[in-house]
């Protein structure tokens, strides 16, 4: 395939007098940010005229490798975005029409009975014209988080379509093998087009479920990264600006979605503390030893900015909810100082809407904050005899830290040696031990 | 419109010890879902029930064996073949289809040519 710019070009010329083309480490330093930033949008819209996922992407990898040679003889254009798309889109035609009797044997993405609302891609400016190209990312993004594909799977696929990270990539991330990946996002490719599940956005009545979903993948996808101790696995680390990408995302497409708001407000509360959870050595430090000082006053405005509008209008979500909370201990002077009452406030609310006995958790550590560590560990052994946390290596650590608070060394040292068997996470493992001693008195 | 297969998978026990009263609330329930099919927009192909897998008999190779293939708790006792649109569509029938002793799978046809 020929690497020349789509006729019709939209936004193509910006810079482009040199005749002797664009130095390279402009054009490939274009292109990752292209990567980056367009590949969710380009490759929703050739899945469209494509109506198959495998060569959807297969014409967008296509795209971005022919736009290096393009670029650098006739310059970057001002819509790369547009320019990527236009060029797999192409692709995606010309594949069908070769391999006419090949493809229409395959299944195809369902067309919506619904018009969509086109938009110019982002940062397109002025540039498009009358083809106006539609945005498809919620499509793809809903199609990736459907309820019919198991989550880790819809994790796979959100991170592989929707972010455009090879298999090897998430593999790594992950910590599975490549083989094993492939393999999961082969056959969640095979189910969406075997089961035929539709390439749409869900209807207002499933949306609410629907979009649950879609949150809790970017979510886990932060987590994941966010666990992950800092220069141990940087492609982990990539997890936790992918998801804010994604959250981003969500949130410019569904402005008038709360929980797009709780979700991005959380995330950003959360992460404004990345700097300060471990200390030099990669030890974790607990929210009360963490420098204040240091956390990222600009995202925590940011996220804060959002949360009264996620919670507006009552019966606040999960994800609100939680960003309310976040915001609490973002905005605290101190861990002393923080509004504890509050907060055991909001982890009320939140068990309402999302019974979970990791949440009861949370709140039974408020508690302790806000009545003394005997209350709270009353709530921690009501979870014990719940033993649906059996196995979850923060249930002994919180507890032993109430017992350290308490002066019951013995106590808390059998706790903490219980959350050590269940962690393998190296610097949590660093910081169980270190308190393990603290406690004993004697290195283990 | 696409074909799919909804197998009806409960447990075979319930029906055994079911009174005469469940058994026509369930015999009601399937009359009300073939109703429901068509106003969803969907289609029922076809829809039979099955008689218990005491009653199976199982082939590998040469071997006859008495017995269902896999002895379980919840076995397949009936299905319908359904036409819908898509996988959403699909299911949005399925959660229709009456289960009261477990619940249904739901598997799209294979289409070949």
């Amino acid at each position: 395939m020929s690497g020349s710019p789509p006729p019709g070009d939209p936004g193509c010329g910006g810079g482009n007098d040199a005749e002797d083309g664009v130095e390279l480490g402009t054009v490939s330093a274009a292109i990752a940010d292209a990567h980056r930033r367009e590949w969710a949008f380009v490759l929703a819209a050739t899945a469209r005229v494509a109506g198959d996922l495998d060569l959807a992407e297969e014409c967008v990898q296509d795209a971005y490798a022919a736009a290096l040679t393009a670029w650098t003889r006739q310059g970057v254009p001002r819509n790369t975005g547009a320019w990527l798309t236009t060029a797999a889109r192409r692709r995606a035609i010309d594949a069908k029409r070769r391999d006419a009797v090949l493809r229409a044997k395959l299944p195809l993405l369902i067309e919506p009975d619904s018009p969509v609302t086109a938009s110019a891609p982002p940062g397109a400016g002025a540039a498009a014209e009358d083809d106006v190209i539609p945005d498809d990312r919620l499509r793809l993004i809903f199609t990736c988080c459907h309820p019919a594909l198991a989550r880790e799977a819809q994790v796979a696929l959100t991170l592989r379509l929707v972010c455009g990270l090879t298999t090897v990539e998430i593999a790594q991330a992950f910590l599975v093998s490549e083989p094993t990946m492939a393999a999961r996002v082969t056959r969640a490719k095979k189910k969406i087009s075997a089961a035929r599940i539709a390439y749409r956005v869900p209807g207002a009545a499933e949306l609410p479920d629907r979009l649950d979903a879609v949150l809790t993948v970017v979510h886990l996808l932060y987590t994941t990264g966010h666990t992950a101790p800092s220069g141990e696995n940087l492609v982990r680390a990539d997890l936790v600006e992918r998801a804010i990408g994604l959250a981003r995302m969500l949130r410019t497409l569904m402005p008038d979605e709360r929980e797009v708001a709780g979700l991005l407000a959380l995330i950003l509360l959360t992460d404004a503390r990345r700097a300060t959870r471990a200390d030099a050595q990669g030890r974790v430090l607990l929210l009360e030893e963490q420098d204040r000082s240091l956390w990222d006053r600009a995202v925590i405005a940011e996220g804060a900015a959002l949360v009264p509008w996620a919670l507006r209008g009552g019966g606040p979500g999960r994800f609100a909810l939680q960003a309310a909370i976040a915001a609490l201990h973002a905005e605290a002077p101190s861990y002393a100082e923080t509004d504890w009452p509050q907060i055991v406030a909001l982890y009320d609310a939140l068990l309402q809407v999302w019974s979970s006995p990791v949440v009861a958790l949370n709140r039974a550590v408020a508690v302790a904050m806000a009545r003394g560590p005997d209350a709270g560990l009353a709530q921690i052994g009501e979870l014990e005899a719940d033993g649906r946390l059996s196995g979850y290596r923060y249930l002994p650590a919180a507890k032993a830290d109430l017992l350290r608070r308490l002066g019951q060394p013995a106590a808390a040292a059998r706790a903490y040696r219980a959350a050590l068997a269940l962690t393998d996470n190296a610097a949590e493992r660093e910081f169980l031990a270190r308190r393990l001693t603290e406690v004993t008195g004697t290195p283990i | 419109m696409a074909e799919y297969l909804i197998l009806i998978c409960e447990d075979e026990n319930a029906y055994a010890t079911a009174t005469p009263d469940v058994l026509q609330q369930v015999m009601e329930a399937h009359g009300r879902f073939a109703e429901q099919v068509p106003e969803k927009g969907g289609k029922i192909v076809e829809g039979r029930a099955l008689q218990p897998t005491s009653t199976a008999t199982t082939i590998r190779g040469d071997v006859v064996t008495d017995g269902p293939f896999i002895e379980t708790k919840e076995a397949v006792g009936g299905y319908y073949l359904i036409e819908a649109r898509d996988l959403d569509h699909a299911l949005d029938i399925a959660k229709l289809c009456p289960a009261r002793f477990g619940g249904v799978e739901v598997r799209p046809i294979m289409v070949f040519g």
